[in-house]
C-alpha cells in the first residue's frame, strides 16, 4: 500500500539556493528520513544530507519540517495530510552548508569551553563513590540529551537575534546541568554560566523544551534551576546596597 | 598535492566511537600528539547506539562474579574460536575500565546500597552488564568524548580516510577527504590506530548506519595487514521487523535481560526447544523455573533459554519462521508486557517505548513485539597482537570491531562496550609509546598520495556513469540473500561471482555536481570497502566447511572438531585475495581446565 507523496527540499548553497518538488512512492510506516534516502538515491545522490542510526539515538538528521525542527527519522509522512506538500529545509539557526546540512560546528567550541567533571574524594578506600538511584535520576534526564542541537535552533536568543557569541544556548545549558546536579562533582561553573553563558539572556519562552525529541524538560528543569544558582552566587546584599546609596556600579 | 592539506601528528587514530576515543585519550595521556578523526560528527558513532549495557565482573550484584566466570562464558559463548588471551585480557581489566569511567563522570544505575547495578544478558553467568536504562552507549560516549576534547585531542569531524600511507613497510599516517569541502587532507603519523568499527552495511537488513562499510578492515587490507575470521558475522536475533522501512532497528537484549520471552505465532515459549549440548543444565527446565528466575530467586533458580547467546536464538527464530510458525510480518513475539508492569518497563527500556510507539504504533507495555534476526556485528577483522593491538604492519594498530579474534565465533552481548574500553586503551598505550620511540614521521610517497586522489575524483569525469546507490543496492541484496545466516557451497560461489560483476560496475560509476557534501561521491568511494569485506566474508565462509557459532553452513550443519580453533586468514598478494588457513595457539592447561571444570 504505497502512496505518491511530493516533498519540497531545499537544494542550494550558502549564496544561493530554491524549494525543489520531488514526488516519490511513499510504503508503509515511512518516515521523512526515508523518503529523503529515496530521492536521493533515485533522483538526486548529490542531495546532501546527515543521518546515523535512523531510530531517534544520535541526533544527526535535524532538520525543518512544515517550519517545525524535527528528527526526520523520528516524523512519519502520515502524520502530515497527503494533499499537501511536506516541504524540508535546513536548521536556521546555523551557517547553511549545502542542501539540508549545516555547519555546526559552533556547538562543538561552547561545549569546549564549559568546565568539565570534576569528581569529589572517593567515598570508599577501593577509590570508588557510593550513589544512590534517586539522586543519579535528576542528572540523568539531562544526560539525554543527543546533541540534535533543534533546542538551539529554535532559540529566539540564537535563531532570531544571533546571539551566538554571548549565549551557550539551550543545550549547552543542558549540558552544565548535567554536570551541576551530578552528585559527585564539585568544579564551579557559576561564573562561566553567568558570564560566557549569557544565561540571563534566556527569558524561559520554552519553546526548546516543546521540540526536545528526548523530551527533557529543559526549561524548568535545567535552566531556572542553573539561573537560581547563579542569582544565589551573585546577589550580594552588601555590594547592592553599596550601589543603592552611591549609584556606582562596584563592578 | 597542491590541493592537500598537511598535518602532522604523534598518533593518528582513524574512527570516534568508543574505541577511537578511548585510544585517543590513552595516546594523550602518554604525553601524545593525537589527531582524531569522525567519519561523521563527534557523538554520533555507533557506540551511540548500544543499549543493552557493558560487560564487566565487578561483583557489585552477585558476588561470586570474577573475571574467570566471565572469561568462561566469553570462551564458550565464542565456542571456543576466541584469541585466548583477549578474552583473558578483556574480563580482567574490564572492571577497571568501567569503574574508570564512572569517575569521569559516567552515570550508571545504581544498586540498592549506591554501588554499580548490573543486569542480565545472553550468555553471561551473573548479572554482568553495567547499564544507563537502555542508552548505555550514549552515556559511554559523552563522557568519552567531553574526556577527549578536554585532554587536547585535535578532532577532525566528516572526514573520510581512503588510504592508509605505508613508508618502509611501516604505518606513517593516512589520507582522507573532508566532507563539506571535498578537500584532502594528508595526516602524518608515527603510528596510526584502526577503530573504524564494522561491516553491517554489506546487508540490506542492518542496526548499522551508513558509516559501517567496513573502512578500517579494508585500510588494512590495501595496507598489507592480515585479517582472521571474516566469516563470522553476528546477525542479532531481535530487531524490528515492521513497517517496512523500520526493518532491522535494532530492539535490545535487555528487554530478555529484564523479563521479555519469546513466542511464535501458536503462543510457544519455543527456545525451550533449542537448548544447545553444551549448555544443558546452566539454563531453566520449565516456564515456571524461568519466570521464578526473573521475577524471584535467582540462585535457585536457572536462566531462561531466551537468554542463550545470540547465534543460539537467531537461528530458532529463522527456523521457527521456517516452518510456519511466524508472524504475519515475517518475525515472531517478544513479549513483555505479560511478564512486567508498564512502569517497569518505561524505567528500564525507554527508548525501546518511545522506539515502538512511535514508528510501529506499538505500546510495549500492553502488546508483544515483532521481531526478527538483524545484522548486527562483525566478530572477524584485523589480526592483532593480544597485548599490544598491533597489526602484522607495524605501526598500524586496530581495537574495538575492527580487530579480530576477541570474540571467536560469536559475540556475547555486553561484551562490545567493554572491548572497546579495553582494547582502545592498550591500542592507544602503545601506539603513543611507538610513536615517541620512532621519532618524527617519514616524508609520505608522494606518488602513492597523488594516485589515492586522482582515483577518489575518477567518478567525477564520469558524469554520466553509473548511480553508486545502485551498484551498493545491489552488493546488499546478494550479501542478504546468499551470505546472510545460513549459507551454502553453490550461494557463497553465486555471490563471488557477483561481487566481480559489481567491482566491474564499480569502476564505472559516475557523479555529478560538486566535491562539496555530495553523498553520492561518498558512496561511490564507500563501495571499495563494502566489496572488499563481502569478499573477504564470502571467501572465508566458502573455505569454512561446517557451522560453528554465527557461521551457518546449510550444507554442514555440524562443527567439525578438524576446524576447531583454526582459522581463515585474508590477506591481499598484490592485487588478488588470498586465503589460508592457519591453527591458533593452545590453551594453557590452566584456562582450559577452568573452561572445562567451572571457574
Amino acid at each position: 500500500m504505497s502512496e505518491q507523496r511530493r516533498l519540497r527540499i531545499f537544494r542550494g548553497t550558502r549564496s544561493s539556493g530554491e524549494l525543489k518538488e520531488y514526488a516519490v512512492e511513499a510504503g508503509e510506516g515511512m518516515v521523512v528520513l526515508d523518503a529523503v534516502h529515496k530521492i536521493q538515491a533515485e533522483q538526486a545522490p548529490d542531495l546532501a544530507v546527515r543521518w546515523n542510526c535512523k531510530a531517534g539515538k544520535c541526533g544527526s538528521c535535524s532538520a525543518e519540517v512544515n517550519g517545525r525542527p524535527k528528527l526526520m527519522c523520528m516524523t512519519r509522512l502520515s502524520d502530515y495530510p497527503v494533499e499537501q506538500p511536506i516541504t524540508i529545509t535546513p536548521m536556521k539557526a546555523f551557517p547553511l552548508v549545502r542542501d539540508l546540512v549545516t555547519d555546526v560546528s559552533w556547538n562543538y567550541e561552547v561545549n569546549k569551553r564549559i568546565p568539565g567533571f570534576r569528581p569529589r574524594t572517593p567515598d570508599a578506600p577501593d577509590g570508588t563513590w557510593r550513589m544512590f538511584q534517586y539522586e543519579v535520576e535528576r542528572p540523568q534526564e539531562f544526560r539525554k540529551c543527543i546533541e540534535c542541537f533543534l533546542c538551539q535552533d529554535v532559540c529566539h536568543v540564537l535563531r532570531t537575534h544571533g546571539k551566538h557569541q554571548e549565549f551557550i544556548g539551550p543545550a549547552f545549558l543542558v549540558r552544565a546541568a548535567a554536570y551541576e546536579t551530578h552528585p559527585l562533582d564539585v568544579a564551579e561553573r557559576r561564573d562561566f554560566l553567568k558570564t560566557e553563558g549569557g544565561i540571563a539572556l534566556c527569558n524561559i519562552t520554552k519553546c526548546c523544551t516543546e521540540v526536545c525529541p528526548e523530551s527533557i524538560t529543559i526549561t524548568d528543569n535545567a535552566i531556572i534551576p542553573l539561573k537560581e544558582r547563579v542569582v544565589d552566587a551573585h546577589y550580594d546584599p552588601l555590594a547592592a546596597l553599596w550601589r543603592k546609596l552611591t549609584g556606582k556600579s562596584n563592578d | 598535492m597542491g590541493d592537500v592539506r598537511s598535518y602532522e601528528h604523534d598518533v593518528l587514530v582513524i574512527g570516534a566511537g568508543g574505541a577511537g576515543l578511548r585510544a585517543a585519550i590513552e595516546a594523550a595521556a602518554h604525553g601524545a600528539k593525537v589527531a582524531l578523526i569522525c567519519k561523521s560528527l563527534l557523538g554520533k558513532a555507533h557506540t551511540v547506539m548500544a543499549e543493552g549495557g557493558a560487560a564487566a565482573a565487578l561483583g557489585t550484584v552477585v558476588d561470586q562474579d570474577n573475571w574467570r566466570v566471565h572469561f568462561r562464558d566469553t570462551m564458550r559463548g565464542g565456542k571456543m574460536h576466541n584469541n585466548w588471551r583477549m578474552a583473558q585480557i578483556h574480563a580482567q581489566e574490564a572492571p577497571d575500565r568501567i569503574r574508570e569511567l564512572e569517575a569521569w563522570g559516567a552515570l550508571f544505575d545504581r544498586t540498592a546500597d549506591g554501588r554499580i547495578n548490573q543486569r542480565p544478558f545472553g550468555g553471561h553467568t551473573y548479572q554482568r552488564l553495567a547499564h544507563v536504562g537502555d542508552r548505555t552507549g550514549l552515556e559511554m560516549i559523552r563522557v568519552l568524548q567531553d574526556k577527549a576534547v578536554h585532554a587536547g585531542v585535535e578532532v577532525h569531524m566528516e572526514c573520510t580516510v581512503i588510504k592508509v600511507l605505508v613508508v618502509d613497510e611501516r604505518a606513517a599516517g593516512a589520507l582522507g577527504y573532508f566532507r563539506e569541502t571535498g578537500r584532502f587532507a594528508l595526516f602524518r603519523a608515527g603510528a596510526v590506530v584502526l577503530a573504524t568499527g564494522g561491516i553491517g552495511k554489506a546487508w540490506q537488513v542492518t542496526s548499522n548506519s551508513w558509516e559501517y562499510t567496513g573502512d578500517g578492515h579494508y585500510l588494512a587490507y590495501d595496507a598489507g595487514a592480515e585479517l582472521i575470521d571474516m566469516e563470522f558475522v553476528q546477525f542479532h536475533p531481535t530487531a524490528m521487523v515492521w513497517p517496512p522501512s523500520v526493518r532491522g532497528i535494532l530492539v535490545t537484549e535487555g528487554v530478555r535481560g529484564e523479563g521479555g520471552v519469546l513466542r511464535n505465532s501458536q503462543g510457544e515459549r519455543f527456545m525451550f526447544r533449542y537448548m544447545p549440548e553444551m549448555f544443558k543444565g546452566d539454563f531453566a527446565a520449565t516456564e515456571q523455573e524461568a519466570d521464578a528466575w526473573v521475577t524471584g530467586d535467582r540462585m535457585k533458580n536457572r536462566r531462561p533459554p531466551e537468554l542463550l547467546t545470540r547465534d543460539v536464538v537467531s537461528k530458532a527464530i529463522v527456523k521457527e519462521i521456517e516452518d510456519g510458525r511466524g508472524t504475519p510480518h515475517g518475525g515472531v513475539f517478544l513479549d513483555i508486557a505479560s511478564k512486567r508492569p508498564a512502569d517497569f518497563i518505561k524505567q528500564k527500556l525507554p527508548s525501546m517505548y518511545h522506539q515502538f510507539k512511535e514508528l510501529a504504533d506499538v505500546d510495549i507495555t500492553k502488546d508483544p513485539m515483532e521481531i526478527g534476526p538483524t545484522t548486527h556485528y562483525v566478530m572477524g577483522g584485523v589480526k592483532v597482537d593480544a597485548e599490544s593491538q598491533m597489526s602484522t604492519v607495524p605501526g598500524l594498530f586496530a581495537a574495538g570491531e575492527v580487530a579480530g579474534g576477541m570474540h571467536g565465533a560469536n559475540r556475547l552481548g555486553g561484551n562490545s562496550l567493554s572491548d572497546l574500553l579495553v582494547f582502545g586503551r592498550r591500542a592507544g598505550q602503545h601506539a603513543a609509546e611507538l610513536a615517541k620511540r620512532r621519532g618524527r614521521p617519514p616524508a609520505s610517497p608522494r606518488a602513492a598520495v597523488d594516485a589515492a586522489v586522482q582515483g577518489a575524483l575518477a567518478p567525477f569525469e564520469r558524469p554520466t556513469g553509473e548511480n553508486p546507490f545502485a551498484v551498493q543496492a545491489a552488493l546488499q541484496d546478494v550479501m542478504q540473500r546468499k551470505a546472510g545466516i545460513v549459507r551454502d557451497r553453490s550461494g557463497l560461489e553465486q555471490t563471488l561471482a557477483e561481487l566481480e560483476r559489481l567491482t566491474e560496475r564499480a569502476r564505472h560509476v559516475g557523479i555529478a555536481g560538486s566535491r562539496e557534501y555530495n553523498p553520492g561521491w561518498h558512496t561511490a568511494l564507500d563501495l571499495r570497502s563494502l566489496l572488499a569485506v563481502s569478499e573477504m566474508t564470502a571467501r572465508a565462509a566458502l573455505e569454512r566447511t561446517e557451522s560453528r557459532g554465527a557461521h551457518t553452513r546449510g550444507d554442514h550443519p555440524d562443527s567439525d572438531p578438524k576446524q576447531e580453533r583454526r582459522q581463515v586468514v585474508v590477506r591481499r598478494d598484490a592485487d588478488r585475495m588470498t586465503v589460508r588457513w592457519e591453527a591458533q595457539p593452545e590453551l594453557p592447561a590452566d584456562l582450559a581446565k577452568l573452561i572445562k571444570e567451572g571457574a
